[in-house]
């Protein structure tokens, strides 16, 4: 589903990373580590389609609309309540039966009773919950997660858990704690 | 279909963002009648109509200005841009969407410019308002763009009028021609030129404003 060959990205002078030589096959769920400033972030971006390699080649066999991003802003509106924002992407994404999934979702995550509450709201670990909403929301075949566990309390980790494992889609997910996910991992790529 | 039904969809969010957060609209109009009143007070009382007019174009541009600096707030401060970039809606749509809002923004401004204008001025004439009406759908297609391009910078607020104002140059020209002159035909035409070809630009070349 990935194919990555010598990838490089800088920022003018700076070298983000380089080099980098990754397949993800239909169904992986591979492990992106490394410390703070490595380039995990800066990859996932990449692999979205948000930036571009500097050099190098990279592919991803993935529609735009069946990929789902969890990035460290839960991107949502904060002037807007988890229904409405999850509404506007349900329009964008084409979703079908849309209302349905949208209340399994909020219901799932712990967020149905502050559904028409404003975002600005919610406390981080609400905001990330919205966020993993967000991206299952059209069921994706391919699913990049950056640090999707930060800021969420026990039970909210123990309902991401639950998802990782009742899913098929793909899975890219960057974290500097691998320990939780190291179980699942089938692939691992340490950046420097 | 698809195309127009996400624009609608964002803008359709845009206005609702700003009912709920009221932080463009007032200002533009506090901004607007202001101004006016500034220029009213200003103007030698044997300035002609002609000098009013100018003014009102003085007004137009800097009230869109102050809405454009607003356009992309929500955008940037809660990283929703990657969101939208990253779905399938195409990316010009966003564009669009934006242009619409600002549009509607603008519009609603004038709606108490231009009578608080024919108070303290003078009337206007219908080719006046056409003028109007078509330069604002220029200001605010070229307006969205600069101002996604200058939110992606940390100098945004220097950036916008240093890219925007330069870019209005043609629209001032052509609406204050076809508001003061006798034939304002060529005047129309040349907004709706404009209108058209930068329209086209945006459109084609916005992808590259949102992705690294």
């Amino acid at each position: 589903m990935i194919h990555a060959r010598g990838l490089t990205k800088r920022y003018g002078e700076k070298r983000v990373f380089a080099g980098i030589e990754l397949d993800v096959a239909v169904g992986d769920f591979t492990l992106v580590t490394g410390a703070n400033g490595s380039g995990k972030t800066t990859l996932l971006r990449l692999l979205a389609g948000l930036a571009a390699p500097s050099a190098g080649t990279l592919r991803v066999d993935a529609e735009r609309e069946r990929v789902g991003y969890v990035a460290h802003e839960p991107l949502v509106y904060r002037e807007l309540s988890a229904r409405e924002n999850l509404w506007l992407y349900a329009r964008l994404y084409r979703v079908p039966e849309a209302g349905e999934r949208i209340g399994m979702l909020l219901e799932r995550f712990g967020l149905w009773d502050v559904r028409d509450e404003r975002v600005s709201s919610y406390s981080r670990g609400m905001l990330q919950r919205l966020a993993l909403c967000r991206a299952l929301l059209h069921e994706p075949d391919l699913l990049l997660l950056d640090e999707p566990h930060s800021a969420l309390d026990a039970e909210g980790s123990e309902l991401l858990d639950a998802e990782l494992d009742g899913s098929r889609a793909t899975f890219v997910v960057a974290t500097h704690t691998p320990e939780r996910l190291a179980a699942r991992a089938t692939a691992r790529l340490a950046l420097q | 279909m698809r195309y127009f039904t996400d624009v609608a969809t964002l803008a359709r969010k845009d206005l609702l963002l700003e009912v709920r957060a009221r932080d463009t609209l007032p200002a533009m109009l506090l901004f607007v009648v202001a101004a006016l009143v500034v220029f009213h007070f200003a103007l030698p009382s044997e300035a002609g109509d002609v000098a009013g007019l100018g003014l009102l174009w003085v007004a137009i541009v800097f009230t869109a200005l102050l809405g454009l600096s607003r356009a992309w707030v929500a955008e940037r401060e809660q990283g929703v841009q990657d969101g939208l970039v990253l779905s399938p809606a195409d990316r010009s749509a966003i564009w669009l969407g934006k242009a619409l809002s600002s549009l509607a923004f603008l519009l609603l401004a004038e709606a108490i410019a231009l009578p608080a204008f024919w108070i303290f001025f003078t009337g206007l004439d219908a080719a006046t308002i056409a003028g109007v009406l078509l330069a604002d759908i220029g200001i605010c297609a070229v307006g969205a763009f600069v101002a996604a391009m200058s939110t992606a910078t940390r100098a945004r607020e220097l950036l916008l009028p240093v890219l925007f104002l330069p870019l209005a140059i043609p629209l001032v020209v052509g609406g204050v021609g076809a508001s003061v002159v006798d034939g304002p035909g060529r005047y129309l035409a040349f907004l709706a030129l404009y209108d058209a070809l930068f329209a086209t630009i945006c459109w084609a070349s916005f992808e590259y404003v949102v992705t690294e």
